[in-house]
């Protein structure tokens, strides 16, 4: 299957990543080719596998209900790009 | 198995030592770790054209040998404690930049510690400084990092693999005496087998995630790099075991993996797989295993041939799930709470989108558009549902394998060393790279790259071993046998 | 045209967990922003998910108290969306495989019984906070409330009115705070609930389109909320339009609902198995130790209170709203037995009262199980007047100790003396003597008056049944 340029936006704005429109052909073109290797899947038929979504083959693991975490806020701040008064500060958001 | 030393050591020559070999120097104050830990520091200021870290931090780091010098006095030592360690920059650490290659956490510098971090910590060891890497650990050649390539010792117009280029390039050249990497397709053991090197990437759930940034959640394993598997084996020592902040971490007793190093390999029964030996294998590069496999029969080694059928699906398999994990764990980097925010934006969206497509390299890029595509709607299940059901006939593979054979061997990489820029515009070319090492991640197995050779270029070459789910003992001691009648492993690039 | 209205509720409920979902963080509310939102909660390069224990257990005290089937295995699943609120890029949430499924609950409405069903519960984290006020052009962010567990039930589309919506959702209100998995605040945000309407021509068996409304708050805008949409729809198709599928927020100023324009562009979430989480499996063992554990629920409590305490079925629907308010009565009746119908009243009435005038949660309350039933003795005993007993309860609730010491300081008890209440007839009478004349000429309700002087004269400490019977014998004049 390969991608042409909407499908290169379309991807591209789920991933929230810019793509200037001189660069949308040659992402079409290298991801069609990655998309090419990744169809040499359909070779094997997979009918009746059980799907693997990890390689352990065990159960959740729990901890007990307890607060361990104190307040670090101004170490975590300390790196943030944006925060005031505790908060961490992006552009409006518009609802 | 340690050698006597003489009763004059200087420092010039530490590096040409074993962690074994330095352990007894420095509980028997030959050295200090401060003089260990300068003539390393010195020896990475003499080769910083190398680019094989990111960060020194020369006060710290010899404030931290001074720690562990007084600790050795007082008497409350390990066997590492005192040794410098080189760590990949992919392990958060408190207080000292963590970049993970990337222009998007170039100024991160982590407030916390990761597992293994605080494990080489309690063991005393030294933090050396963060080597370079593949940008989110995302490349085999070391290429993609935003801090520039990673030389390879032995030919400086050759990349030394990837993504743990920097700790491979850092043990070839004696810079530190051992060093972490991480592997999720072959990111410990193909830059090992290009620098010639011992690297060893555990079991799946061996050695704690925690702190380690994730590219690949299902596949990422920390693992160590050095110049032997008998070093190897101590810095597993520290690394392995159980974690309760890592869900994925496994509750099982760590043996001391350098207590079964020297147990006989007679009888052992190698798997060969066919499929390996095929198409695309360079000739020089088959001739050195075929060398090593000999060697492995003189020592009472069987050699069985074995198939898994199904692994030349593993790359397009793992060309799906780990950039669809990718694309999930690196959506967190969005400019809002730490790392990069683009200077410029008008809006929300701006400032997301423009974040991270210049925080982000474009390979980084590319997989995080495979993977969100193979995880779009309408897409899922002729992609990620489809690779996961591969997975299971991959990992199904070995099961039937390993009843045949106690190890499987092979080459770690097809090639030796490649030349800079040689695959940068053929990203799927770059994958193939990893064509022998990456279904041992999808099967969550242990595999370990041990120096057996160099091709006409004095290029090394690395045999891959394979073990059965935790049998990472197994595979340090059949490594161990094998460094023990060669000297593949001891060979120093010229100039280092 | 006849329209029939389809209604299904999601409803979030927040549960009562220390520590969140899947980190050691507290989850108390109200503190300051950003204090409680650790490494994990704000997704620092390379942090891992750990998950509650209890948060599990919660869910599995909710399905088995909706009858419903506990999955023994479900999975965690990532559901991927961008937002500042949500520090991971991703929600963990349950997606294929929820931890419950298939339950149910029945709701009355004007006497008629009615199942819900309950198609799904499942765990999954809270996101943060986006605050819109406070700084010129730009939006503050507070984690706190980031992996706090949810459990989020979601019922089927059986609700065929708002009213009917409104008793599922009180009725499932009731049953979390029951179980102890929810403190039921819904202005703090513990229970919130969106919903699903739609209308379709009745007879038609086909689901209209829906509109998903958000931001109901409360018991009464739900109402108000879900009968607009409907009169909307309604209004809408009848004129000649088309109900849109789309997201509609409830301003409850203005008592309408209006559409969230542009928030989506069409949503792809790219759910997938969390790989940092294994999937969810429970133990028979851990399923019947959390069985053993369920108290006892609504509405058996109810159903019992009619038949061991002789309650009519609104009283003890009343008492058993909330599991405290069932346990202040049972506590009281214990202590003052043989008093199960009196005590209800004083528990309804005036204590009820009490609460709401003060604002009191009945853990709260001035005055115990105990000191009510004190007082309810002391009318049984006819120690005081029920009107006296008022005056009691009101002292006790201002704290001036249990009802015999406010009988005793304020000299309350009941003046049963038949002398003594003789004397002050006859006392009245002498000071009345126009009054006693013309009642002796027949006009009988001045005995109303007279009965009113006798209790001014003893401050209400008569019996009320002895002064009735001796002022009557003395006004007619016959000899004592």
């Amino acid at each position: 299957m390969s991608l042409d340029r909407t499908d290169v936006e379309r991807i591209a704005h789920l991933a929230r990543l810019e793509v200037g429109e001189q660069e949308l052909a040659a992402y079409a073109e290298t991801l069609s080719r990655i998309l090419g290797l990744i169809e040499q899947m359909n070779a094997v038929d997979t009918e009746g596998i059980a799907p693997m979504s990890h390689p352990l083959d065990a159960g959740m693991r729990f901890r007990a209900d307890e607060v361990t975490e104190t307040d670090q806020r101004e170490v975590f701040q300390s790196i943030a790009p944006s925060a005031q008064a505790g908060l961490y500060l992006v552009p409006k958001v518009i609802e | 198995m340690h050698r006597p030393f003489g009763s004059l050591i200087l420092p010039m020559s530490m590096h040409e030592k074993s962690l074994a070999e330095l352990s007894t120097a420095l509980n028997n104050k030959y050295i200090s770790s401060h003089e260990l830990t300068l003539a390393y520091l010195d020896r990475i200021e003499a080769h910083r054209d190398l680019n094989a870290f990111v960060t020194v931090d020369r006060a710290r780091a010899l404030k931290q040998a001074q720690a562990a010098d007084a600790r050795l006095k007082s008497g409350q030592s390990n066997v590492l404690t005192g040794i410098p360690i080189a760590q990949k920059d992919i392990f958060c650490t408190d207080g000292l930049p963590t970049t993970c290659g990337s222009r998007m956490l170039a100024n991160f510098v982590a407030p916390y510690d990761a597992t293994v971090i605080q494990k080489f910590n309690a063991a005393g060891c030294v933090l050396l400084g963060k080597t370079n890497m593949d940008e989110f650990a995302m490349g085999s050649s070391n290429e993609t990092s935003f801090f520039g390539p990673v030389h390879n010792p032995w030919d400086r117009r050759c990349v030394p693999g990837g993504s743990s280029g920097g700790s491979a390039a850092a043990v070839a050249a004696r810079l530190a005496p051992a060093a972490t990497g991480t592997d999720t397709g072959g990111s410990i053991r193909q830059p090992a087998a290009l620098t010639g090197i011992t690297g060893l990437k555990p079991s799946y759930g061996r050695v704690s995630r925690y702190g380690m940034i994730a590219f690949a959640s299902s596949l990422d394993q920390g693992g160590p790099m050095a110049r032997s598997a008998e070093d190897a084996a101590l810095l597993l020592n520290v690394m392995a075991g159980f974690d309760p902040r890592d869900s994925t971490s496994v509750d099982r007793p760590v043996p001391d993996y350098t207590r079964t190093l020297d147990e006989s390999v007679a009888g052992l029964r190698i798997g060969l797989p066919r499929e390996y030996f095929g198409e695309g294998l360079g000739t020089e590069v088959g001739r050195v295993i075929e060398a090593a496999l000999d060697q492995y029969r003189k020592l009472g080694a069987k050699v069985v041939e074995v198939s898994l059928p199904n692994s030349r699906l593993a790359i397009p398999c793992y060309y799906v799930l780990a950039p669809a994990e990718a694309s999930s764990n690196l959506a967190r980097y969005d400019g809002v709470r730490y790392g990069y925010r683009a200077p410029e934006y008008a809006d929300l969206w701006e400032m997301y989108a423009k974040t991270r497509a210049q925080g982000f390299g474009a390979e980084v890029k590319r997989r995080i558009m495979i993977g969100t595509y193979a995880l779009s709607a309408g897409y899922y299940d002729a992609y990620y549902l489809k690779a996961q059901k591969l997975r299971r006939l991959i990992s199904g593979d070995f099961d039937r394998a390993f009843e045949h054979c106690d190890v499987i061997m092979g080459p770690t990489s097809p090639t030796t060393a490649f030349e800079f820029g040689s695959k940068t515009d053929d990203p799927v070319a770059m994958y193939l790279s990893d064509i022998y090492t990456i279904s041992v991640n999808l099967a969550g197995l242990p595999g370990m790259s041990i120096p057996a050779g160099f091709d006409g270029s004095r290029r090394p070459i690395g045999l891959q071993i394979i073990g059965r789910y935790f049998d990472e003992a197994r595979l340090l001691n059949v490594a161990h046998k094998y460094q023990q009648v060669t000297d593949w492993h001891l060979r120093v690039p010229e100039g280092f | 045209m006849e329209w029939e209205t389809v209604i299904g509720l999601e409803v979030h409920v927040q549960l009562l967990t220390k520590s969140k979902l899947f980190s050691g963080s507290s989850t108390r509310f109200g503190a300051e922003p950003n204090t409680q939102a650790c490494a994990v909660d704000i997704a620092l390069p390379g942090v891992l998910p750990v998950m509650n224990k209890e948060a599990a257990r919660m869910a599995v005290k909710f399905g088995l108290a909706v009858g419903a089937t506990i999955n023994r295995r479900s999975v965690f699943a990532r559901k991927n969306y961008f937002y500042p609120d949500l520090p991971k890029g991703y929600q963990i949430s349950q997606y294929e495989l929820p931890v419950v499924q298939l339950g149910r609950l029945v709701i009355d409405v004007d006497g008629e019984r009615k199942e819900i069903g309950i198609t799904r519960a499942h765990l999954e984290e809270d996101a943060g906070k986006s605050l819109h006020e406070e700084f010129e052009g730009l939006t503050g962010i507070d984690l706190n409330r980031a992996g706090t567990p949810l459990l989020e039930i979601v019922s089927e589309p059986d609700m065929r009115s708002a009213r009917e919506a409104v008793a599922y959702l009180k009725k499932l209100h009731v049953l979390v705070r029951y179980l102890g998995i929810c403190d039921g605040n819904m202005q703090e945000g513990s229970f919130r609930c969106d919903a699903n309407v739609s209308v379709r021509p009745k007879g038609q068996h086909a689901f209209g389109t829906r509109a998903e409304l958000k931001n109901i708050n409360s018991f009464r805008f739900v109402e108000k909320a879900i009968e607009y949409e409907i009169a909307r729809q309604i209004d809408l198709i009848e004129g000649g339009g088309k109900v849109v599928q789309e997201t509609r927020l409830y301003d409850s100023v203005r008592n309408e609902t209006r559409s969230m324009r542009s928030k989506e562009e069409a949503h792809d979430y790219r759910y997938f198995p969390d790989p940092d989480l294994l999937p969810l499996q429970l133990e028979a063992g851990f399923i019947e130790e959390t069985a053993k554990s369920l108290p006892e629920l609504p509405d058996a409590k109810r159903e019992r209170f009619v038949r061991e305490y002789g309650l009519t079925a609104y009283d003890a629907e009343v008492l058993t709203g909330a599991h405290e308010m069932a346990d202040y009565y049972e506590a009281a009746v214990g202590a003052a037995p043989g008093q199960s119908k009196l005590t209800a009243n004083w528990v309804i009435g005036d204590l009820s009262g009490y609460l709401n005038r003060d604002n009191l949660e009945v853990a709260a309350a001035p005055v115990t199980a105990d000191m009510l039933a004190g007082l309810i003795r002391r009318i049984a005993d006819n120690t005081i007047s029920g009107k006296i007993a008022k005056e009691i309860f009101e002292a006790m609730w201002g704290g001036e100790g249990d009802a015999d010491a406010v009988i005793e300081k304020k000299g309350l008890r009941q003046i049963t003396d038949g002398s003594a209440i003789e004397r002050a007839i006859e006392d009245i009478m002498a000071r009345n003597p126009k009054q006693l004349e013309q009642y002796r000429c027949g006009q009988e309700k001045l005995f109303g008056f007279f009965v009113g002087q006798v209790m001014k004269a003893t401050q209400g400490k008569a019996n009320p049944a002895q002064v009735n019977e001796l002022l009557r014998k003395k006004l007619s004049g016959t000899p004592a």
